[in-house]
């Protein structure tokens, strides 16, 4: 053994320098957003537009459940329950906040929050209405991360199969109740007079939550997409996410470092459920509705296949597993059309593209069981074979 | 000297075997003290009460008069007594280096915010996870495998970097479960060495789990022989090698 060679301790950055650490990726993402929404939309037809916005809210689904799939090593199959429960939130703020504010639940936003296709446009960047949106989303967000908590706390003490079957109960229980919930308020009227607390529970039941304002743009679908890339990088290379990692890998031995497991569990868990929730009320104002009914199980299971095929605990891997299993079902109607022309009508086979869907998912798995790229990103491909991740901080 | 570390009357039982029953020991700062018996004797039994695994239903156990027993283990770790395990349990899909941070991260306090933004004060507490864990792997012979998986690791480097891992975390004491399993005559004399500089340059209390006599013999300066739970003997090397109680139970009776 050689003795201890004091490496230099390098001094602590000075406090100024957290503005370019922060300000490179916020402009990238706002770049990134402004391009694709004002230049990429409206080039795009309203049906690419709507895959485009069903790509970024499923790469937010897909990698903020890769915290707890993917770093903590829990198995969680409930997803779409935060996520319904943030878009239901998120739409109550927006729907009834906007006849107590604006008298009708009509469009009240900026050119951020336009879409070309509606005409053209003549206001502000920033209407009252997006203010609105925003403080929608972000509540969306906190009362599915308090979700998140209350499930979390009693069930993360289970693990595997149980606490996958417990939060397949959650979603399934958050799906009951929404479309339990009372009927929707449509008079204005009505809805000055009804209390707030009272108007979280009219959230049109079966029917849905309809006639919400369309805030949801590519802008802020990818704004938020790039605050969910950019947080969960930075947690994947901190002591926090190492502290996620070893839980993963080893639990007693997490414990033996001093990681106190249940509560980064716990963490994982409320995290994954508030970008859940932000993505839930993305969805809801991107169609103008809501239904809880198709946010079951099988959503939840979309994402889980996004995260595995990605490979667990890859960001980049769970992002680009999302896009293409958002882009796969769309691209293969084509197919399936040009299959069935050839085929006798009495023989004809409408769903052949999720067939075809489902035997590329098996093939994938079978070629590559790790995901696209195990707990690697794309860039580490680059680096030395047979080597893990590096960088210095 | 008064004791680091106060074992006193701890059992447990599973069911109706006594795994371990009214188990003490005192360690007092800078000992290397053994501990040995039988398979199955409840060794790593002792060290799972010690670190919060199992609970004790008796007894006590006080670090610097410390109340320990009831803690959670990463209570036990943050108090300072941290362990290497009999079956290797290295993150294995982490790198050589993270395995070290996440003992080292266990002194440097990182909260969620300040890891979002990375303020300056947290950029500057990676920094110095870093350099003390590169100093860490340095010590160990394990820097030029820094990068590499866990577990990818030899088998003699596994166990060095369960040691390296462990005194990341900064302890008093030290609790070595069988570190020289599984090595070969030449590795096992190279361990010895480490051990004793482990000692002398952490500045650690140790207490070994063993079943090489060669090395506990030669490492320990005091040693307890544990056999179906009970301590049957405690002495220096030289009078457990002469205990009857000692021989009868490894060699059974005659």
């Amino acid at each position: 053994m050689a003795s201890a060679p004091q490496t230099a301790i390098r001094p602590t950055p000075a406090a100024w320098t957290i503005l370019p650490r922060n300000a490179g990726p916020l402009a990238l993402g706002l770049g990134l957003a402004l391009i694709l929404h004002f230049w990429v939309q409206p080039a795009s037809g309203a049906f690419k537009t709507k895959v485009l916005l069903d790509i970024g809210i499923n790469i937010i689904l897909a990698v903020s459940l890769t915290l707890v799939n993917g770093f903590t090593g829990q198995f969680s199959i409930g997803h779409a329950g935060f996520m319904a429960l943030g878009g239901y939130i998120a739409g109550a703020i927006t729907y009834y906040g906007s006849f107590r504010l604006f008298g009708d639940a009509g469009f009240q936003g900026g050119i951020l929050s336009w879409t070309t296709s509606q005409g053209s446009f003549v206001g502000p960047i920033l209407g009252a209405g997006d203010l609105l949106f925003l403080v929608a989303c972000i509540g969306g967000g906190l009362v599915a991360a308090l979700a998140g908590y209350l499930v979390g706390l009693p069930s993360l003490r289970l693990r595997g199969d149980y606490l996958a079957i417990v939060t397949l109960g959650f979603g399934e229980i958050v799906r009951v109740i929404l479309q339990s919930s009372r009927p929707q308020l449509y008079l204005a009227a009505e809805i000055t007079s009804t209390s707030w607390p009272r108007l979280f529970t009219q959230l049109g039941g079966a029917l849905g939550f309809i006639l919400l304002p369309s805030y949801t743009t590519l802008f802020w679908v990818y704004f938020f997409v790039a605050l969910t890339l950019v947080v969960t990088y930075r947690i994947k290379r901190s002591s926090y996410g190492r502290a996620f990692l070893s839980i993963r890998e080893d639990e007693v031995a997490a414990e033996a470092m001093g990681v106190p497991t249940t509560r980064f569990k716990v963490r994982a868990f409320v995290l994954a459920a508030f970008f859940a929730g932000v993505a839930g009320s993305l969805f809801a104002h991107s169609i103008g509705g809501i239904n809880a009914g198709e946010l079951g199980f099988q959503k939840s299971f979309d994402v889980v296949i996004m995260v595995v095929l990605g490979g667990m605990g890859s960001i980049s891997g769970s992002t680009l597993a999302a896009i293409i299993l958002t882009i796969l079902p769309e691209a293969l109607r084509t197919v399936t059309t040009w299959a069935n022309q050839y085929l006798p009508t009495e023989y004809a086979l409408p769903d052949l593209r999720m067939i075809i869907y489902s035997l590329a998912l098996i093939l994938m798995m079978i070629l590559r069981p790790q995901g696209l790229f195990g707990l690697h990103e794309i860039w580490d491909l680059w680096r030395r074979r047979g080597r893990a991740p590096s960088r210095p901080l | 000297m008064p004791a680091l570390l106060d074992i006193a009357g701890i059992s447990i039982a599973f069911g109706g075997l006594k795994a371990v029953q009214d188990f003490s020991l005192a360690l007092a700062p800078g000992d290397l003290q053994g501990l040995i018996g039988p398979n199955g004797a409840g060794k790593t039994t002792v060290f799972n009460l010690l670190t919060g695994v199992y609970r004790s239903t008796t007894g006590t156990v006080r670090l610097e008069g410390r109340r320990l027993d009831g803690l959670k283990p990463h209570q036990i770790a943050r108090a300072g007594v941290a362990r290497t395990f009999q079956a290797s349990r290295l993150f294995g899909d982490l790198t050589v280096l993270d395995n070290v941070r996440i003992g080292c991260q266990l002194r440097t306090p990182f909260r969620l915010l300040a890891t979002v933004l990375r303020t300056s004060r947290q950029v500057g507490s990676e920094r110095h996870i870093r350099d003390r864990s590169e100093t860490l792997l340095t010590t160990f012979g394990l820097a030029g495998r820094r990068n590499d998986l866990a577990r990818n690791l030899p088998y003699g480097d596994r166990r060095r970097l369960e040691m390296a891992r462990a005194l990341a975390t900064d302890p008093k004491v030290l609790l070595l479960d069988e570190p020289a399993a599984g090595m070969n005559a030449q590795e096992k004399t190279a361990l010895r060495e480490l051990i004793r500089a482990v000692r002398g340059q952490f500045g650690v209390t140790i207490l070994l789990i063993e079943h090489d006599m060669g090395v506990v013999m030669d490492i320990c300066e005091r040693i307890t022989v544990l056999d179906y739970g009970v301590t049957i003997a405690v002495g220096p090397p030289a009078e457990i090698q002469r205990d009857p109680k000692v021989i009868e139970a490894y060699l059974g009776t005659s």
